[in-house]
């Protein structure tokens, strides 16, 4: 899709092998190993429950019970020096709602960098609430505005400062069509001119096309990993949504013949 | 960068100043918290209006036990929200201490237990005759003491609450036993030697000890002294035992 290709190759932003997770006594992560590359936007795809928001929250380091190796930025995930290079957005928005939306922004973005001058960090909020479109909104209690507004919302923290690494765990949930492409088109020049990686988790199959790179998961498995294209010319489909109904009913026909031949 | 364990102080105060702005766009709360402990005092005033010296005694310990279960709920609620909405995830996923974050509530908490016990107290003395022989300014110290006690408990109970029903119950499990034993209703030394012994261990019982040590003695007893050290005492423990159960990484 872009010109993306003449970059030099270097060290990925999230490398994982062997990554498992347990969550409750289930393992929910099952031995992953992929790479996220840096100035890319990496699109995480599955079906739900498949565990995207746990490979999530194990990227940016909430996520107990990991083992394996899975290292961030050239650290091990959860690295207290992760913490301002990171820009997260959990699934659900985590914004206050009886605090207005610049207040939120204004709180986060103080927790964020405390010595930066007042100056700088509300010229920062300012440009956060243009990126996600809701100049008009600052003023409005979060607690108020739609679920689409709100997410948007939880989305601009994550844009506080520059962070290298955004985790985006379903930013466009909910968002019209208008507005997703907006939101596609503010991740793109984020990876583009300010280099930063995302890696971004969606339902919506459309969007996967959007990526530069895709990982699709089923059962707390990576399926495939690759540039949409490729995945499209691998299984012969033509989108990304056929090429993963493929992959995911060829899974369930090999565990099925597994089954049957113990 | 903040270490483990050292605060970094705009941190803090940035929180303090967030928990302060959320209260503001919540009048209706804010009332609540001010003007029960008064509405309570006045009636408790005309309930003994036959016996001065009651109210004195009764009067003395509300002032210390209203900012504590006050500031208990307030801050049980309002971590169980920071924890079931996510903010708490984002938090700790960002560069904040969780000692800022404690002490970020402590410190708005505190600042709201001050209003309210100086109504409270100015009430008291000023309108209803409470007879206090001590400074007025020992009962706000109390008082004050009383609140990070409240904040402290609040915020280590708010971590095995599941949901807003089982916070609210924390309150009868763990204020309840507390007011009967601390002296409000007998004198401790009057009661079972065994439940005496268990208010001896329960940090509100002197808290109300210390508001009758200001209650009865002009100058600053060692009594008093030792009172108000083990209230703080606890809170600060509470407290580091609370930020203990707030974990980064959750399941
Ligand atoms: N707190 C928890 N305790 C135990 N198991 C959990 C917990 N949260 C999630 N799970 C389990 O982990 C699995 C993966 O969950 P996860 O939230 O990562 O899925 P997901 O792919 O993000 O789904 P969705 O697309 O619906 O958001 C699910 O089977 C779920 O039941
Ligand atoms: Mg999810």
């Amino acid at each position: 899709m872009m010109n993306y290709s003449s970059r030099p190759p270097e060290e990925p932003a999230v490398h994982a092998q062997d990554l498992t997770v347990v969550r409750g006594s289930r393992p929910v992560l099952r031995g992953l190993g992929f790479t996220v590359p840096r100035g890319r936007i990496t699109g995480l795809l599955g079906p739900s429950g498949c565990g995207k928001s746990t490979l999530m929250r194990a990227v940016v380091g909430t996520q107990a019970k990991v083992t394996g190796t899975l290292d961030v930025l050239g650290r091990p995930a959860g690295h207290p020096s992760l913490r301002t290079r990171i820009g997260y957005v959990t699934q659900a928005p985590s914004v206050y709602g009886d605090l207005t939306v610049r207040q939120n922004l204004d709180y986060f973005a103080a927790i964020l960098d405390p010595g930066k001058a007042g100056a700088d960090r509300r010229h920062d909020v300012e440009r956060v609430l243009a990126d996600v479109d809701l100049t008009g909104h600052a003023d409005s209690l979060a607690g108020t505005l739609s679920g689409g507004q709100r997410s948007r919302v939880s989305l601009a923290v994550a844009l506080l400062g520059t962070p290298e690494l955004l985790v985006l765990d379903e930013p466009t949930v909910g968002l019209d069509p208008v507005l997703r492409r907006d939101l596609w088109q503010l991740f793109h020049s984020l990876a583009e001119d300010r280099g930063a990686t995302l890696l971004v988790s969606s339902h919506v199959m459309d969007e996967a096309e959007r990526c530069h790179r895709l990982l699709l998961m089923r059962a707390g498995e990576v399926l495939a990993e690759g540039a949409p294209e490729a995945l499209r010319t691998r299984t012969g489909a033509d989108t990304v949504e056929t090429a993963f109904l493929r992959l995911v009913d060829e899974a369930a026909a090999a565990a099925r013949t597994e089954e049957s031949t113990r | 960068m903040t270490a483990a364990g050292a605060l970094s102080l705009p941190r803090t105060t940035a929180t303090a100043a967030r928990v302060l702005r959320q209260l503001r766009h919540d009048p209706r709360t804010i009332a609540l918290m001010l003007l029960v402990p008064c509405v309570m005092l006045f009636l408790l005033r005309y309930v003994f209006d036959a016996s001065a010296r009651t109210f004195d005694t009764i009067g003395a310990s509300l002032l210390g036990i209203f900012p504590l279960i006050t500031m208990f709920l307030v801050t049980s609620i309002a971590t169980l929200r920071e924890r079931t909405s996510g903010t708490l995830e984002r938090l700790l996923a960002m560069p904040l201490g969780k000692g800022d974050l404690i002490a970020g509530y402590a410190l708005a908490f505190g600042a709201v237990a001050v209003v309210q016990s100086a109504l409270a107290t100015g009430l008291a003395v000023w309108f209803l005759d409470l007879d206090v022989i001590g400074s007025p300014w020992l009962l706000l110290l109390v008082a004050l003491l009383d609140a990070l006690l409240g904040t402290a408990l609040g915020l280590f109970v708010s971590a095995f609450a599941a949901s807003e029903f089982q916070a609210v119950q924390f309150m009868p499990a763990v204020i309840f036993p507390q007011l009967l034993l601390c002296g409000l209703f007998t004198p401790r030394d009057a009661m079972h030697p065994v439940l005496e012994a268990i208010s001896d261990a329960l940090p509100m019982s002197y808290a109300v000890d210390a508001m009758n040590e200001v209650l009865r003695h002009a100058d600053l007893t060692t009594a008093f002294v030792r009172d108000i050290t083990v209230v703080a005492g606890c809170a600060l423990l509470v407290l580091i035992v609370g930020a203990a159960t707030l974990k980064r990484r959750t399941a």
